[in-house]
């Protein structure tokens, strides 16, 4: 399949990450194509999380570039590309604890408004946001939940209500950092199909260490080994790859390697 | 809301009887060190950051209303809003070099901050160095109200306390106080959500700085004198303390805390106990953050959600 630049969402270019002389990044060239769901996997400490951070802006690149739909972000602050509609979740569950369910979807609904510097007005004006919000939490299964303080939450569900905060963004690119990380095997399921649901008309980049997660969504996988991209493709390109075996416990097959 | 309603008209009618029941005086520097708290509790309660250099607003407040009623003949109002102004500026100056940083960091450099001011205002000719600004007239509110009765000045000062109550209260249940709570609560995810957390943060800093400098302006009309004590580092280390023991991110917490750290350095600073006064607010200090980490407001809270 021929693709051209317009087609990537995001592109990086011999992107390099630097700590104190050790190289956790080393020109990774990353080519993610709109509407895939991408996945990065690679062994423990192979840089995923670090890759994930430059992209997100929460760190910053030593040397390369960073470009989204054509446009270099480099340089940018984390919340500006959050405001070009790129939203990120994060390891451990990101949610606001003690506001309510459907607070916490608010929140993200709010920030298209402009109103959040007013310290003046009443939150009252805040309730014309409360259908969209409830809209967004049925579609994540959580309706019923809506006003319970988030902390009571399983964790599997602050996973989902994460999930329904990111989309009330309506982010063009969802970045996910391990999305079904700590989850029991159910959890792991449900996450998974939620994913597969909310990947419509948008491009999602994940990093999973569940590979068997990772089979059932991923239009084409990226393998990170030491800093550097060891291959990438789809899955039964990359499970076959000798390098990837290898990597992955010896000469086992990577399913089994799903810790 | 009429439950709501219901509590507002029973503090206000109490803020109008206590006067007739305790000295007016006390029951004014209470009510000041309550609206210090509750400026200071906007910040540590609602967006999650410790200052520890609070007392600069407190004092610059005195030193400027001071000044103004010494020097200028103003009228009282006009002196009060000059010092709040003042504070406000110095909030938003040390604001912005001080949001840049997190955590314990950003209190050292509130804390640097305030130790900068302090020494200006020991060194600076108007403010009387050590001795303080003294004699400062009370003055006529709008040219025309006599605020020597003491009377008359407490309803004055129990009016500019609600006045900062209700800005305390609308700026938490606002737009801007829901975004506020969501950085307290998870700053990453905030920033991710595409907020400039740092934007928030100084706006709810300079808020805070300019009520703690009009709690320190009605302070110094009260007692007509402004002194060093209330830009020293004791003043912002007992504004945590009232905020503590009271209960943070409570909105009648710093006000319960306030009244009874005053009201406890009031009666036992003239007895027999007064020169133990501050191991026995250390001793308050330690059972609460030992025992009821959620303060007296916080800890009452929880007993009502678990038995009514």
């Amino acid at each position: 399949m021929q693709a051209n630049s317009s087609d990537f969402i995001l592109q990086t270019t011999d992107l390099v990450k630097e700590f104190k002389g050790f190289t956790a990044v080393s020109d990774v060239n990353l080519n993610v194509q709109r509407g895939h769901i991408h996945a990065l996997i690679g062994p423990n400490g192979a840089g995923k999380t670090t890759v994930f951070n430059l992209l997100t802006k929460f760190l910053q690149p030593t040397r390369g570039k960073i470009a989204f739909n054509g446009k270099d972000i480099t340089r940018m602050q984390p919340a500006e590309i959050a405001r070009l509609g790129i939203i990120r979740s994060f390891q451990i569950s990101a949610v606001f604890p003690h506001l309510t369910v459907l607070e916490n979807v608010r929140v993200a609904l709010q920030r298209k408004e402009n109103h959040s510097m007013h310290f003046w007005r009443s939150d009252k004006i805040l309730n014309s946001l409360n259908d969209r919000a409830h809209e967004l939490l049925e579609s994540v299964g959580l309706g019923e939940f809506a006003n319970t303080v988030t902390t009571d939450l399983a964790y599997g569900r602050k996973r989902a209500l994460e999930i329904a905060t990111t989309l009330a963004l309506d982010p063009e690119l969802m970045l996910l950092d391990e999305p079904t990380q700590g989850m029991g095997h159910e959890d792991v399921g449900r996450t998974a199909d939620l994913i597969r649901k909310v990947s419509k008309n948008r491009t999602i980049l994940m990093v999973e260490h569940n590979l068997q997660v990772v089979s059932k969504l991923a239009d084409r996988i990226t393998v990170l080994q030491r800093g550097a991209i060891l291959t990438e493709g789809d899955y039964d390109t990359v499970s076959q790859d000798p390098q990837v075996r290898e990597a992955y416990m010896g000469t086992e097959a990577p399913q089994e390697a799903s810790a | 809301m009429s439950k709501v309603n219901r509590n507002l008209i029973i503090a206000i009618a109490l803020l109008a009887i206590a006067p007739f029941v305790l000295y007016p005086v006390f029951l004014a520097k209470v009510l000041c060190f309550a609206l210090f708290a509750l400026a200071f509790n906007l910040l540590l309660g609602y967006a999650g950051i410790l200052s520890f250099g609070h007392a600069a607003f407190l004092g610059t407040g005195g030193y400027i209303t001071g000044w103004a009623m010494l020097n200028t003949g103003m009228s009282t109002e006009l002196a009060i809003l000059l010092g709040t102004a003042a504070g406000a500026a110095l909030g938003a100056i040390y604001g912005k070099l001080a949001i840049k940083r997190e955590g314990i960091y950003f209190a050292m450099i509130t804390l640097a901050l305030a130790q900068l001011t302090f020494f200006l205002y020991l060194q600076a000719p108007f403010t009387g160095g050590e001795n303080g600004m003294q004699g400062i007239p009370r003055g006529e509110l709008f040219g025309f109200i006599d605020l020597t009765n003491n009377l008359t000045m407490y309803y004055v000062v129990a009016l500019i306390f609600l006045f900062g109550y209700a800005v305390v209260s609308r700026a938490i249940h606002s737009p801007f106080g829901q975004v506020l709570k969501a950085i307290r609560e998870n700053e990453p995810r905030a920033i991710s959500l595409g907020y400039d957390v740092n934007k928030y943060k100084w706006v709810a800093f300079v808020i805070s700085a300019a009520l703690s400098a009009l709690a320190g302006s009605t302070k110094t009309i009260v007692f007509q004198l402004a002194s060093l004590t209330d830009v020293h580092w004791h003043m912002s280390g007992e504004v945590i303390l009232m905020t503590l023991v009271g209960g943070v991110g409570t909105l009648m917490g710093p006000i319960v805390g306030a009244s009874l750290i005053v009201t406890m350095q009031n009666y036992l600073s003239t007895g027999e106990m007064g020169n133990y006064i501050h191991i026995i607010m250390g001793f308050v200090f330690v059972i609460c953050v030992l025992s009821f980490r959620n303060g007296i407001v916080g800890q009452w809270n929880k007993f009502k959600a678990k038995n009514f």
